[in-house]
């Protein structure tokens, strides 16, 4: 059945039969539910100015309150609906987005270049070095970095440099961990072997030799941590520590309709599915991509 | 066995001094400390007193050592909204925080560990699907929405259960299961590799040779030699149950020391949060400290390195 609709479809491109039912197999087994999520809220996140019916900070204290369009009261003037300022919902869902988005794409290159680059260091270097960094490591895993992720927003202020900077601190060690045990494996080939004695700097077999082999690890990581990153933002903006209002974000939408879940749970309850929805997408896209690329990561 | 508990206990001395010295280095690297330590409205001479008075116009390494000695005598300070010493507040609060714990570490290893060893002992079942249906929805789930569902379900609409603050026991129940939710999927999926790793080594299968029912070779000879990975990574839970409780004691407004946290966050309280943060500091690695003493006791290979 497959092989038949492929053949239907795909003859412009100039395939033989054989490439045609792989293709179509890739395309049957993509993740496209998770790519599909995923897809909307990059898409909102991007023309958020454009596809937001209302300002996302605009309050209507007229609206205030109002049920999504399925309830009794709801109008379709508000699909899902205000909360206690009168701010539209759907709105603040979609420039929400974007800041999720922000801070995870941020974060995760500055984690994971931070990490990704001493993970490197730490595994080709060795000696005294890869025991100094991986004590920093398992220290930082082991404590809670939320802890300084609230210091910092109290001595720093919040703000957009401050939930990244938090994240980053969490991140980094992550990538540490798995770079430096992929680089271990790597340094016993004989290509680094033989780098080496032709003269190359531990600089260049690093960068030369070592990074490329460990760069799809390292895309798999980033795409497993999304999720991870949109949940501590999520966190910290509940917790008040996060991005400061009235930007919306995902987090902070939670907590607004903290003390009206008696009678608008919408307000809180809208914002979690679409967080949640959002972190599976990230993660089973993850997981796939590792399948693919870097099954070793499995048992991690 | 002396040298590695030294050993273990220097480290975490190191550990300590360092986050004093971050928590420390982070007040004077982004600004004035004296004016994270007094209320907003203080006029310029308040700051001024309060300056000399911490020795903050003195050279750094001299405000260091008077923070440090501070420290090391409990005293951090007044809690600029509580006009308390924060070390006070701590241990008044600390016992609320202590009392959630049982039921909650009873809710997360009753549910992880029969989840765990079922799923790893009947894989591709509808059990081993369920659990790992609840490890995609415990990892993506934030758990401070998920416990404003529960007030949603069993306080507003089944009126159930209390949607907060301490009381009698019925005021436990929710907040103990959000706070064991946070290390549920975590431990299940770490018992179940860990159970599918023992299931395949060679005395687990002399026990199955030698006629041993099932049941048997499950939980009593795989599940012992499973949980030790798990013991191993209960400091992590331990650093888990600090972040869970800060998110928990918010939702259900309980007046613990993740209240407390969050309290000095929303007031910039910076005294009170940064005597928190230490005091939370020496708890985690007192049980680290605890759990590899308890692990090297358990585990001779340690022992005798």
């Amino acid at each position: 059945m497959a092989g038949d609709r492929a053949n239907t479809k795909l003859p412009r491109l100039g395939l033989s039969k054989e490439q045609q039912g792989e293709l179509a197999y890739e395309l049957k087994h993509l993740p496209w539910i998770p790519l599909i999520i995923i897809g909307i809220m990059v898409f909102a996140a991007v023309f958020a100015p454009i596809l937001a019916p209302y300002s996302p900070t605009k309050q209507t204290l007229r609206d205030k309150l109002l049920p999504p369009a399925w309830q009794e009261e709801g109008t379709s003037e508000h699909l899902l609906g205000t909360d206690i300022l009168g701010r539209d919902i759907l709105s603040r869902l979609i420039h929400g987005a974007r800041v999720s988005l922000i801070v995870a794409s941020t974060a995760l290159l500055s984690g994971g270049v931070i990490g990704g680059a001493l993970g490197v260091i730490s595994g080709y270097v060795g000696g005294k070095v890869d025991t100094l960094i991986m004590r920093a490591v398992d220290a930082t895993l082991a404590f809670p970095t939320i802890l300084f992720a609230l210091l910092l927003a109290v001595t720093m202020g919040q703000g957009l440099l401050t939930v990244v900077l938090a994240v980053t601190l969490i991140l980094w060690a992550r990538f540490a961990r798995v770079t430096r045990g992929e680089v271990l494996a790597l340094k016993t080939n004989d290509y680094i072997a033989l780098a080496t004695i032709h003269g190359c700097s531990s600089i260049r077999i690093m960068a030369i030799h070592i990074m490329p082999n460990v760069f799809n690890t390292f895309m798999v990581m980033l795409t497993l941590h999304v999720g991870l990153v949109i949940l501590t933002e999520a966190s910290l903006s509940f917790l008040g520590a996060g991005i400061p209002p009235p930007t919306p974000s995902w987090g902070q939408m939670v907590a607004d309709g903290r003390a009206k879940v008696a009678s608008a749970w919408w307000i809180s309850i809208i914002p979690g599915v679409a967080i949640t929805m959002v972190v599976i997408a990230f993660n089973v896209f993850g997981d796939w991509l590792r399948d693919r690329l870097d099954p070793k990561l499995r048992q991690l | 066995m002396q040298k590695y508990i030294l050993n273990r206990l220097l480290q975490g001395i190191v550990l300590l001094f360092i986050v004093a010295l971050i928590v420390f280095a982070l007040s004077r690297a982004t600004g004035n400390p004296a004016e994270l330590l007094v209320p907003d409205d203080a006029t310029e001479d308040e700051i001024q007193f309060i300056e000399h008075q911490l020795g903050l116009d003195r050279p750094y390494h001299v405000q260091l050592f008077i923070f440090l000695s501070g420290a090391i005598k409990g005293d951090f300070g007044e809690s600029i909204a509580y006009k308390q010493p924060a070390l006070d507040l701590f241990f008044d609060r600390l016992p609320n925080t202590l009392k959630l714990m049982p039921l909650s570490m009873g809710i997360a290893v009753g549910i992880a560990i029969p989840l765990g060893v079922l799923s790893a002992t009947r894989r591709g079942t509808w059990i081993d699907k369920l659990a790992s249906s609840i490890g995609v929805f415990g990892v993506a789930t934030p758990n401070f929405w998920l416990a404003i569902v529960g007030i949603y379900i069993f306080s507003v609409w089944l009126d159930l259960l209390p949607p907060g603050r301490m009381g009698g026991p019925s005021h436990y129940i929710m907040p103990a299961i959000t706070l064991g939710t946070f290390s549920v999927a975590g431990m299940m999926r770490l018992i179940r590799s860990s159970m599918l790793e023992v299931l395949d080594t060679e005395y687990v299968k002399l026990a199955r040779i030698k006629g041993l029912p099932e049941w048997k070779v499950f939980w009593k000879h795989s599940l012992r030699n499973a949980l030790i990975p798990v013991l191993t990574l209960f400091g992590v839970f331990v650093g888990g149950f600090v972040t869970g409780a800060i998110v928990t004691e918010t939702v259900f407004a309980w007046p613990g020391i993740g209240r407390l946290t969050i309290d000095a966050v929303a007031q910039r309280d910076y005294p009170l949060l940064q005597a928190v943060i230490l005091l939370d500091a020496v708890i985690i690695l007192s049980v680290n400290l605890v759990v590899d003493i308890l692990y090297a006791y358990l585990n001779p290979r340690i022992r005798f390195d």
